[in-house]
């Protein structure tokens, strides 16, 4: 059987910030039996525009990330908030659009999360990955409430040795970040952020884990600032065994 | 800064207000948890309550003739106003043609909405609020922060002090019952003296005509009985086919807004006092108040007027929770009032309301009409984008970024800038103040960039 030929949507986020979620996709990918394929025309998904209200712009960001994307049998995403932008609110963008709806459509429809396609495409388990630590888990909004995300990363880091799961007093509650939304009212953001790192050094875990960069880096950093011990990591990290590396925010 | 940046701050540097705020919203939380844990097929009845909603949505001029020549037929007067001042010149020439000098008002987001407590206080008409919360906001001379506990900006503490200062024989022992046997001690006999009884109402019932007021305390059934004449003012979605269809939004209603299966006092008026009644009123008036909603239908907000008013959605919001309802400034807080208030104060005043919102969608996934707030929210900001009313740094700096972002080649070269310019500001791997970010690092660090960008990175990968 050929290897499914995989596109990887590196996101602006990792690009820019945290590469080794990028690279952490990769392998994980590619013990999981994939080929990845890395487009070279791809930048931002247009979430910014699209959630400030500037359709024109998001559209003409849809429009290069989709023809970036669909000469592939896949596309894979470490992160819920961006692999929902282009399943759920790419085809809406266009819905005048008859040409483009269509190709926003079947782009959409081979667009996962990364533990959504590891999980339940691939049916992979990470295999030998050990990593003594007490971890906690925060649901990030899009991926949870608009990609159904909840169970997959939970089944696949039950499979790393010595890491357990520490339960997180609302877990599923906004961390504040919402893109723009926590540099046009830090305030309010500070607020939410704030609640959330002290449900977090609550669990008295040693780690924080999300799917998302955006909600890791408010978390984190809100953590630091305070002065927290948590280290926080993106969970594909951990499920390519990239857990011994620097946390964010960590100089390697 | 806006007004409404300035009220956020305020909220936020309020101790009090976050207190008052959680036992209210917390408790309903974790109370509408449990109800609909224990509810047949929560998912299938919210399918239903929208699909009722939509259809008398779509049929809206149907259902209110039928709902008109029902209680016509009962006995009412059917009135129509397409305003907020329509609607209050409406009631207070019923005040007056009754000779009112006092009313006795059972809380309604209604009247608040076309501004009745503030047209009566300018006829000259004495107002009783008889809701034991709105009794309390009109002992303070404040607005309503909540939908459903107009007074959830206050603690307990605050209402007592409140009362000792402001009743005529306060409760001496501090407990909730002496509390609120000193707010029925004051009120009663207001109740019982008035001319008018004028409520809202959370149904409409086309095939009867009958009005439905839901509350926990008995003060509507206690204001509106026993005075002679009784207006309902409605907003015209109000309406609802029959009886089986009220019944089953009530069930969503209670147990969204409280967690309990059913309110404590659940009434349908028909009509006023018939012959052989031993009592009602003789007179019942109906204003039914578009003030907006037929608008809303036309242009994209449709949706919006399944709404039930249950409160679920600011209950569940994590900028409610934090912020309060007055921080919002308009009659409706949370994000059905970020959704509402731009159409009835006007998007200029009202931008920052839909903006204020993370997007997390938990109050889609509450809403028990299903009510896409998030979509509407955001339609809001593209409207506010197309016309100019964001602010220019913004549109600035997202229109260069998306400039570039629409230019691989050149986007590369930018990250590389960016990436390198924000490691000089790094120590120890995390940045503590960053230029043009100051909305991030005024709370919080960011950490520092790797020395290459992926795509810097992986390039270099593949050639090796």
């Amino acid at each position: 059987m050929t290897p499914p030929r995989v596109a990887l949507f590196v996101t602006c986020l990792v690009d820019l910030m945290r590469p080794r979620i990028g690279f952490a996709a990769i392998r994980a990918l590619e013990a999981a039996g994939c080929e990845v394929v890395v487009p070279e025309h791809q930048t931002c998904c247009g979430q910014p525009a699209l959630n400030s209200g500037d359709r024109a712009h998001a559209a003409a960001l849809a429009k290069q990330t989709i023809a970036a994307l669909e000469p592939y049998q896949h596309v894979v995403v470490p992160s819920g908030s961006c692999a929902g932008t282009i399943r759920c609110h790419y085809p809406e963008i266009f819905e005048h659009d008859a040409e483009w709806l269509t190709r926003a459509q079947a782009v959409a429809a081979k667009t996962f999360e990364i533990m959504v396609y590891l999980d339940e495409i691939c049916g992979w388990r990470p295999e030998n990955v050990q990593l003594d630590a007490r971890a906690t888990y925060h649901d990030s909004c899009s991926g949870l409430r608009e990609l159904g995300i909840k169970a997959q990363p939970r089944r696949l880091l039950d499979h790393i040795k010595g890491l357990s799961l520490a339960p997180l007093q609302g877990e599923e509650t906004c961390c504040g970040f919402g893109g723009t939304f926590c540099v046009k009212y830090p305030s309010i953001s500070n607020a939410i952020v704030g609640e959330k790192t002290a449900a977090i050094n609550v669990t008295g875990a040693d780690l924080l884990l999300a799917g998302d960069l955006g909600c890791l880096m408010n978390m984190a950093g809100k953590l630091n600032r305070e002065g927290s011990k948590v280290r926080a990591f993106h969970a594909i990290e951990l499920l390519a065994g990239m857990g011994d590396g620097p946390a964010i925010g960590e100089e390697p | 800064m806006s007004a409404f940046t300035d009220r956020v701050d305020a909220a936020l540097a309020d101790p009090i207000l976050k207190i008052a705020v959680e036992r209210t919203a917390g408790t309903a939380e974790a109370k509408r948890a449990v109800a609909v844990a224990a509810f047949p097929d929560f998912e299938a009845a919210r399918d239903r309550a929208a699909a009722i909603k939509d259809h008398v949505i779509a049929h809206l001029g149907h259902y209110l003739e039928l709902f008109e020549a029902n209680a016509i037929a009962a006995g009412a007067r059917v009135h129509w106003a397409r305003t907020a001042d329509e609607a209050c010149k409406i009631v207070i020439d019923i005040c007056k043609a009754a000779d009112a000098r006092t009313v006795a008002r059972s809380k309604s987001m209604l009247g608040e909405e076309i501004g009745l407590p503030h047209a009566l206080a300018e006829a000259g008409i004495g107002r009783v609020e008889t809701d034991l919360a709105e009794h309390i906001i009109q002992l303070a001379d404040e607005r309503p922060s909540h939908i459903i506990w107009p007074a959830m900006h206050k603690t307990r503490e605050q209402v007592s002090a409140l009362f000792k200062a402001r009743h005529r024989t306060p409760h001496e022992e501090e407990t909730i019952a002496a509390m609120a046997e000193s707010a029925r001690r004051e009120l009663r006999g207001a109740m019982l003296g008035a001319d008018v009884g004028i409520s809202g109402a959370n149904f409409l019932i086309a095939d009867s005509g009958a009005i439905c007021t839901v509350t926990n305390e008995g003060n509507a059934e206690l204001s509106l009985v026993p005075p002679r004449v009784h207006i309902v003012t409605a907003g015209i979605e109000k309406i609802v086919p029959g009886m089986p269809h009220a019944i089953h939004m009530l069930r969503m209603l209670a147990r969204s807004a409280t967690g309990a299966a059913l309110t404590q006092y659940t009434t349908f008026y028909t009509g006023p006092k018939r012959p052989g009644d031993l009592d009602g009123p003789e007179e019942m008036h109906i204003v039914l108040v578009d003030n907006g909603r037929t608008k809303m239908r036309e242009e994209g907000l449709a949706e919006m007027l399944r709404c039930i008013r249950c409160g679920a959605c600011m209950n569940h919001c994590v900028v409610f929770r934090q912020i309060g309802g007055h921080a919002y400034g308009g009659t409706y807080p949370g994000p059905m009032g970020a959704v509402l208030t731009p159409t009835l104060d006007g998007l200029p005043d009202s931008r920052d309301l839909p903006n204020a919102c993370t997007l997390n969608g938990k109050c889609q996934e509450v809403c028990p009409v299903r009510i896409p707030l998030p979509t509407l929210l955001k339609g809001w900001r593209e409207k506010s984008w197309r016309e100019g009313l964001e602010p220019v740094s913004m549109r600035a700096g997202l229109g260069i970024w998306a400039w570039v972002a629409a230019r691989p080649p050149l986007y590369r070269l930018g990250a590389r800038v960016a990436v390198k310019a924000m490691r000089l500001l790094g120590k120890r791997g995390w940045i503590g103040a960053l230029p043009l970010a100051d909305g991030w690092t005024r709370y919080r660090d960011l950490p520092k960039p790797a020395a290459r960008t992926f795509m810097d990175q992986y390039r270099r990968e593949k050639r090796q």
